[in-house]
C-alpha cells in the first residue's frame, strides 16, 4: 500500500515533467510538421547550462531562466540554419536533419562537460509526511511548476496575439500568410519556444536523477510515445497521455526492474497505434 | 520479367557490368595488398554496406525510413552466437541459419505492426520496436549475457564432406565478399522484378498503387521481412568476424548510422549505401585520430550539410544507370 502511494506520486510528478517535454514537441510537430529528433538533446543541453549557471550563481530560478533563454536562442539559430532550407521537402528529411543535430549536440555536451553525472541541488528543501512516508517537497513543487508553465503556454496560445498567429499558421499557412502573418518568423519562434520548454524541463528534472549527456535520447523516445498516444498535435491529449504512461511505468516498476518497466510504455504505444491510431485522449471522430 | 513483353528493346547495360567487374576485382585483390589494419577495415565496410543495403530496400525503393535496423542486425548476431555456443561442433552454416531465423522472426513481428503506419509514424514505431529488443536483451542477463554480451570462438570454414579450414583474414574477406556480392545480385534482381516495381510504385504514389488493386500492406510486410533478413545476414557476418555479440549493436545508434550511410551514399541505388558506409567509416577513422570520440561533431555537421545541399548522396547521380 505504501509503495502504491509513493509510486502514484512518482508517476504524477514524472508525468508532469514529461508533459512539459511533450508539449514542446507536439507544438513543433503540429505547426511545422517537423519530428524533432533533437528535442531530448536540447533538454539535456538546457539541463547542463542550468547546472553551470547554478554552479556560478547558486540561484536555481536564475538557472532555469538562463537555460530557457540560451536554448531558445540556440533553437532559433538551428531552425534558421538547418530546418528553414528544408521547408517544402519530404518531411522525412527533417527527421534526418534533426537526427544529425542530435548527434552533434550530444558529443558537444560530452566535450564541454565530460561524461560524469552533474547534480543539480534541490531548489525547495524539506520533506513532508504522507501515511508515515517521507516525500520530498521539491518533487511536488516541480510538478506544480510544470503545470503552471504548460498552463501559461496554453493561455498564450489561446489569448495572446502571437499565440493566435501561431494557431492561425497551424490551421492554414497559406491563408495566414495572406493575412499578413510572417509565417517564416512564426516557424522560428515556435521552434524557439519548443526548445525553451525542453530546456526548462531539463532543469526541472535535473534534481531527480542528475544530468548526463546520454539522457536526451530517453526523453526524445518517451516524448514521442506520449505525443502519439495522446494524438499528434493535441496539447491536452499529450498531457493526459504523459500522466497515464508515467503512472503505468511507476506501477510496473513495483513488479519488475525500472529498466524493464520502460517496455510498458512501448506496449501502450503499439496497442494505441493498432487500435486507436488517432490517439487515446481525443474524442472519437464522427 | 518474362511475362511482360518489353515495349522497346533495352540497351544492354554493358557499362554497368564492366564497372561491376572492375569493382569486384579490386575488392578481391584488396586483402592481398593492404596492410592488416586496412584489410580488416575493408571487410568491415562490406559488412556495414550489406546492412545499409538491406535498409535501402525500404528507404530507397519503398519509401519507408526504418530507424530500427539495429534490431535485425543485433538479432542476427545473437542468433549466430546461440548456434555457436549451444551446438557442438560449431558450424558456420548453422550460425548463419540461426541468425537468419532470429532476424526473420523479429522482422515478421515488426513488419506486422509497423507497416500499418506511414511516414514518420513508421519510422518512430520501428525505433520503438528496436528499443524493445534492446531492453529485453540488455536486461535478460542469464541468456544474453546482459551488458557484457556473449563471446565465442570463430567457427571453421567448412564445406560439409569436402573441406574444412580455419579462417585467415584474407579468406574471411573473400567469404564476406562472396556473401555480399550474392546478396547484392539477389536484391538487385528483386528490386527489378515485378515485385520490386510494385514497391517503387508504393514509394511514388501509395494511394494510386492501392487503387490499381495491389494489396499495399502485404507488399510492405514482405519488403520489411526481406530487409530484416539481409540485415540479419550482415549481423551474422559481423558476429563471426568479431567473435562476440553485444547489446550495443542492438541500440538505436546503429540504426541511425545505417540511415546516415544511405543518405550519404545515395538512396535507391543499392551500391550507394556501400559508398556511404565507406565514406562514413573512412571519415570516422580520419577524424577520430585527432578528435577521439568527438569525431561525431564534424561528421554530424557534414551529414547535415549533405542533407541540405546534396540530398541525392554521393552516388545519387548514378541512380538511372544503376537501375536500368
Amino acid at each position: 500500500m505504501d509503495q502504491i502511494i509513493i509510486q502514484t506520486l512518482h508517476g504524477l510528478v514524472n508525468g508532469m515533467v514529461l508533459a512539459m517535454v511533450a508539449s514542446g514537441l507536439t507544438l513543433i510537430f503540429g505547426i511545422m510538421d517537423i519530428v524533432n529528433f533533437a528535442h531530448g538533446d536540447l533538454l539535456m543541453l538546457g539541463a547542463f547550462v542550468g547546472a553551470s549557471v547554478l554552479g556560478v550563481t547558486g540561484n536555481y530560478w536564475l538557472a532555469l531562466l538562463v537555460a530557457a533563454v540560451v536554448i531558445a536562442v540556440l533553437g532559433a539559430l538551428l531552425q534558421v540554419t538547418t530546418l528553414r532550407p528544408l521547408i517544402g521537402r519530404d518531411p522525412l528529411t527533417t527527421i534526418l536533419a534533426t537526427f544529425g543535430i542530435s548527434l552533434v549536440i550530444q558529443k558537444y555536451a560530452l566535450w564541454q562537460w565530460g561524461p560524469s553525472v552533474r547534480r543539480i541541488s534541490e531548489p525547495v528543501p524539506g520533506d513532508f509526511t504522507i501515511f508515515h512516508l517521507q516525500y520530498p517537497w521539491y518533487r511536488v513543487a516541480t510538478a506544480v511548476l510544470a503545470g503552471l508553465i504548460i498552463g501559461g503556454l496554453w493561455l498564450f496560445l489561446k489569448y495572446g496575439k502571437y499565440g493566435i498567429w501561431i494557431r492561425a499558421t497551424t490551421q492554414d499557412r497559406v491563408m495566414a500568410q495572406a493575412m499578413g502573418i510572417p509565417v517564416p518568423l512564426v516557424y522560428t519562434a515556435v521552434f524557439a519556444i519548443g526548445s525553451a520548454m525542453a530546456a526548462a524541463s531539463g532543469v526541472l528534472f535535473g534534481p531527480f536523477a542528475g544530468v548526463t549527456q546520454t539522457m536526451g535520447f530517453d526523453f526524445t523516445l518517451r516524448a514521442f510515445i506520449v505525443v502519439v498516444v495522446g494524438g499528434m498535435g493535441n496539447l491536452g491529449g499529450s498531457i493526459l497521455a504523459s500522466i497515464f504512461v508515467s503512472l503505468l511505468e511507476s506501477y510496473a516498476a513495483i513488479v519488475v526492474s525500472p529498466a524493464q518497466a520502460v517496455i510498458v510504455s512501448f506496449v501502450v504505444l503499439v496497442l494505441t497505434m493498432l487500435f486507436r491510431p488517432t490517439g487515446l485522449f481525443v474524442p472519437t471522430p464522427k | 520479367m518474362t511475362a511482360t513483353p518489353a515495349a522497346r528493346p533495352r540497351p544492354p547495360a554493358v557499362g554497368y557490368w564492366i564497372g561491376f567487374a572492375v569493382v569486384l576485382a579490386l575488392l578481391s585483390v584488396a586483402p592481398l595488398v593492404l596492410p592488416p589494419f586496412w584489410q580488416r577495415f575493408a571487410t568491415e565496410i562490406l559488412v556495414w554496406g550489406l546492412l545499409a543495403m538491406s535498409s535501402d530496400i525500404l528507404i530507397g525503393y519503398t519509401g519507408m525510413v526504418s530507424f530500427g535496423h539495429s534490431a535485425f542486425f543485433g538479432l542476427g548476431m545473437y542468433g549466430a552466437a546461440a548456434a555457436l555456443l549451444t551446438v557442438k561442433p560449431a558450424s558456420l552454416w548453422l550460425a548463419g541459419l540461426y541468425g537468419l531465423v532470429a532476424a526473420g522472426a523479429a522482422a515478421v513481428f515488426v513488419a506486422y505492426f509497423a507497416t500499418r503506419l506511414r511516414d514518420i509514424y513508421f519510422a518512430i514505431s520501428t525505433l520503438v520496436f528496436s528499443q524493445i529488443f534492446y531492453v529485453i536483451i540488455f536486461t535478460w542477463t542469464e541468456v544474453t549475457g546482459g551488458e557484457n554480451g556473449l563471446t565465442f570462438s570463430q567457427p571453421r570454414l567448412t564445406i560439409p564432406g569436402l573441406w574444412s579450414d580455419r579462417f585467415t583474414p584474407v579468406t574471411f574477406h573473400w567469404f564476406v565478399l562472396t556473401v555480399v556480392v550474392l546478396s547484392y545480385l539477389l536484391v538487385r534482381r528483386i528490386t527489378h522484378s515485378p515485385f520490386g516495381m510494385v514497391l517503387q510504385s508504393i514509394r511514388e504514389n501509395e494511394p494510386r498503387t492501392r487503387a490499381i488493386g495491389y494489396h499495399v500492406e502485404r507488399y510492405k510486410i514482405v519488403a520489411v521481412m526481406l530487409s530484416g533478413l539481409f540485415a540479419g545476414l550482415a549481423g551474422v557476418l559481423y558476429a563471426i568476424q568479431n567473435k562476440f555479440a553485444a547489446p550495443d549493436f542492438v541500440f538505436f545508434v546503429v540504426s541511425g548510422e545505417v540511415v546516415i550511410f544511405n543518405v550519404m551514399g545515395g538512396m535507391g541505388t543499392l551500391v550507394g549505401p556501400f559508398a556511404g558506409a565507406a565514406f562514413f567509416l573512412l571519415l570516422r577513422e580520419g577524424l577520430s585520430r585527432f578528435l577521439t570520440e568527438y569525431y561525431l561533431i564534424p561528421l554530424g555537421i557534414i551529414f547535415i550539410v549533405m542533407i541540405i545541399f546534396l540530398p541525392q548522396g554521393l552516388l545519387g547521380f548514378l541512380r538511372r544507370r544503376l537501375n536500368p
